[in-house]
Order: C-alpha cells, then structure tokens, then sequence
C-alpha cells in the first residue's frame, strides 16, 4: 500500500478500535441524533400527518448536530493523552493523520446516518428511499463536505482551552452551503413529483464542494499543527 | 517511510535560539550543544522554559530566532526523515488506554515503517517487562507499568535524539531506578539525551552535564557539590532568591524532597 495511504489506514483501524472499546462517540453521536429527530417529530407529525417539506431539513439538522457532537471529539484522545506530539513526531506526511480522523468520523457518522435516515423516513413518511442511489450521494458528499472541514477545524482547536464553543462557531458559517446542498437536494427527491435534475446539480456541487474543502485541508494541516 | 531512510547525526547544536509566544518570551538567546554519548540535566523553575526547548529540539516547535540544528542540517531542512531519530517521552505517556500494550507499540512501529514489526513489538514489550499483559489494556496498567511501555514506544525506533520531560514522575523507587539503568545503557548505546527533570537527587551522578533554565535563559551549573546545591547556587545567581529560600524551606519541612515546591 501507498505510504500515505498506510498511515491514513492505521489511524483510521486505530480510532476504529479505540471506539470499539469506548463507544463513546458512537453512543453519544447516535442518542443525539436519535433524540434530535423524535423531538422534531412530536412538532412536525399532527394526526400521524407530517408537515409538507419538513424531513429534508430535518435529517440534515440531525446529521450536522450529531456530527458537531463527534468532530469535538475528534482530537481529544490525542489531546488528553499526548498522543498528538506522537503522531506528529511520527516520520510520515501529516496530511494523512488527517486523513485517518477523516475517514474513521466518515464511517461513524455513516453509521448515525443509517439510523437516522430509517426514523426520518417512518416517523415523518418521507419517500427517502424512491431514489435511494441519489439520497445515498448526498449523504456521503455532503457527510464528507461537513466532516473534511470540521476535522481540520477540530485539529485546529486542539489546543484551545474554549474548542467546545468555538468549533461551531467556526463549521457552520463555512459549512451552511454543504447543510443547504443536502436538503435542497434531497427536497427535490421526496417532493410529490421528484426533480432528478435539481437533485443532480445538487449532487454536483456538493462534489464541486468536497473537492476543493478536500484539497484545502489537506494542504493547511501541517501548518496548522506546526507551532 | 522505510525506517532506513534516516538523517543521523552526532551533534545537536542550538545556537542562539529565542521562542516567543506572542508577546510572552518563552526563551531567550540560548545556545547549547549536545553530544551523543551524553546526558544532559535540563532544570529549572516550572515556566522557565524547558518544555519550549524540548519542543525545539523535538522540532516540533520552530524558534522564533536562532538556529536549532541536527548534524549539519536544521528541522526544516531534514524534514520527516530527521523526526525518525527523534524519541519524546513526555509526562503525558502519549499511549492510548483503550489499546492494549502491543496494539499501541504496533501502531507506533507502523507509522515509523519499521521492519519486522512484530518482533520488535515483542522484544520491546520484553524489555518493559510486559510480556504477560501485552494483550492487557492500558487502561488497567499502574503509573509504573505506563511508563514502561512509554519508554519501549519512544526507543521502538532506535532514535538517536531522545528527549524526556520530567519522567520520573509519580515512579516508584524500583521504577525510578529501572529507568536511571536504561537511560545508562541508552548513553553507552551513544544517544543524545536531554532530560528535563525536577528530581535532582535522582538524577545526581547520571547527567553529564546540567544546565539551568531561567526565565528564558540558560545558565551551566557550577561543578562544587551535589546537584541540589549546584542548582540552588545557580539559581541565586540568576536574582531568584526568593525561589531558592522556598526550597530551602521546603527541604527544612519534608526530609530529602525530590521536587521543588510548584508555583
């Protein structure tokens, strides 16, 4: 295997194994999720009727909530520990730590994700599934567009004392245009008459998207963790 | 990286180095060269500026001035080749208590590149005497047994530059005493070593060589008495001697303390 990729591979296989142990960020991501999208649904369905439009929004608030509770947590293993002076010190390109905390959030949030989308379906009857490739695009463009930039905001914050308050203050502004992709995105797949073609220039320029918050985060991560 | 692809080098010369953070100067002008082959004391005051020097010479850290150079070639020059003779071991053990003791040295010998992992996985958790728990988490084992697997994860690599930062801490007397061996064996092996430490009565007799952080510069201790004695002289000559009455105090109240008292 590619140098980088071995290293990326190892920190993934590590956190994997880690929240194998400690399920931490799994439990707390996948109850905040699940909570988020019940209480949404005791205001949104009125005699077993969902409000018109209200799924799409309300599984994207659901995944960028939860994700926010997981992307704080990104770093913090290696923060509590030092871990993070050993994996810097490491002779390996550092772009790949990154992208290691990268793809190991990725799958756990795909996980919350599997959850998630299920309930919203049942519980507001959203026809998520009549297009299930295009919504399963979406999902993991917009999931990496969110994840790519929060984990280096992650990284960044490592060493600040007020992390927890100032990562979303930093996400959400660069991130709202992923969050608005995904639900217009997927609107346009459950409304009664489905607009493909609204969905698929969404599904584009979510790409456009990841691509260009891809190659800015792995260019900036060294030099962000370089004192 | 193939673990072969090394920058090796005799000599680490700091060279009027300055770290400012901020409007804080952490250090100040400090030049100091280390040999392999030796140990050298790195003491001070917490906040005189040890743990900045570490993570220069760790490069880690970039000086704000001056030059810290390995061999004939600086951090930024070296690059990743240079962090594989690097070693850190801090007082926070950079281990993951969630893995046991030979998944942390194996995903520590995977990032180095390193060849037949698993045997020096198994000759490292031999050495930390660990071979019966190596599939124990981390989580279970004692300060002492930490520290251990620690020290076996920043030697994993053979590196020619191993830094300590305060490591004795929290050890017992045979632990302490285990690690004054193996720093031994790691300078008949001629590695540089730098130690940043507050136990002077512990490390007195094993350093070549003892400098003293202050407020950012470095002073040489002087070479009449024990350690402590050099250290307090030293630290009177710097203006600190509200600082040296404390320790004295402190030595007066508790027999034979290894630590100055934390600000």
């Amino acid at each position: 295997m590619n140098g980088f990729f071995r290293v990326a591979w190892l920190v993934m296989r590590k956190d994997l194994r880690v929240e194998s142990r400690s399920r931490e960020m799994l439990f707390t991501t996948l109850f905040f999720a699940v909570s988020c999208v019940l209480v949404f649904s005791f205001s949104f369905v009125r005699g077993g009727q969902a409000v018109d439009g209200a799924a799409p929004g309300i599984l994207w608030i659901a995944i960028a909530f939860s994700g926010t509770l997981a992307l704080g947590r990104a770093f913090e293993r290696e923060r509590q520990h030092d871990a993070l002076r050993g994996l810097m010190l490491a002779p390996v390109d550092r772009p790949a730590i990154y992208l290691g905390k990268l793809f190991g959030l990725l799958l756990l949030l795909a996980a919350v994700e599997a959850v998630v989308v299920v309930m919203v379906a049942f519980l507001f009857q959203a026809p998520l599934f009549r297009h299930g490739w295009m919504l399963l695009a979406l999902l993991v463009l917009g999931t990496i567009g969110f994840a790519s930039v929060g984990t280096l905001f992650s990284a960044m914050l490592v060493r600040t004392t007020s992390r927890a308050v100032l990562l979303p203050i930093l996400l959400y502004p660069v991130t709202i245009p992923v969050l608005i992709m995904g639900v217009s995105g997927t609107a346009a797949l459950v409304q009664p008459e489905p607009d493909l073609a609204m969905a698929r220039l969404w599904i584009t320029l979510l790409m456009f998207f990841d691509v260009v918050f891809l190659v800015l985060a792995l260019w900036t991560f060294e030099p962000v963790m370089t004192e | 990286m193939a673990a072969s692809e090394t920058s090796d080098f005799e000599q680490v010369t700091v060279s009027d180095v300055s770290r400012s953070y901020g409007r804080r100067r952490a250090l100040a002008h400090v030049s100091l060269t280390c040999s392999a082959g030796q140990i050298i004391g790195l003491l001070g005051p917490n906040g005189a500026g040890k743990s900045t020097l570490l993570g220069l010479l760790s490069t880690l850290t970039e000086p704000s001035g001056g030059k810290v150079r390995f061999g004939d070639r600086t951090a930024r020059q070296a690059g990743a080749a240079l962090r594989a003779q690097v070693g850190f071991l801090s007082h926070d053990l950079q281990l993951y208590p969630e893995l046991s003791a030979r998944e942390n040295l194996e995903f520590f010998a995977g990032l180095y590149g390193l060849d037949n992992p698993a045997d020096r996985v198994l000759k490292a958790l031999t050495s930390a005497g660990l071979g019966d728990r190596a599939d124990d988490v981390v989580e279970g084992f004692s300060r002492g047994m930490r520290q251990r697997l620690a020290l076996e994860r920043t030697l994993l690599h053979s590196p020619r530059l191993v830094l300590f930062d305060e490591p004795f801490t929290g050890l017992d007397e045979a632990s302490s005493d285990a690690l004054l061996g193996r720093l031994g064996d790691l300078r008949a092996a001629r590695r540089i070593i730098v130690l940043a430490t507050h136990d002077l009565d512990v490390v007195d007799g094993l350093l070549d060589r003892a400098v003293l952080l202050q407020r950012g510069r470095l002073r040489e201790l002087g070479s009449e008495g024990t350690l402590r004695e050099r250290y307090r002289a030293t630290l009177a000559e710097g203006g600190d001697a509200g600082r040296v009455a404390r320790l004295e105090a402190s030595v007066a109240g508790a027999s034979g303390p290894s630590r100055e008292p934390r600000q």
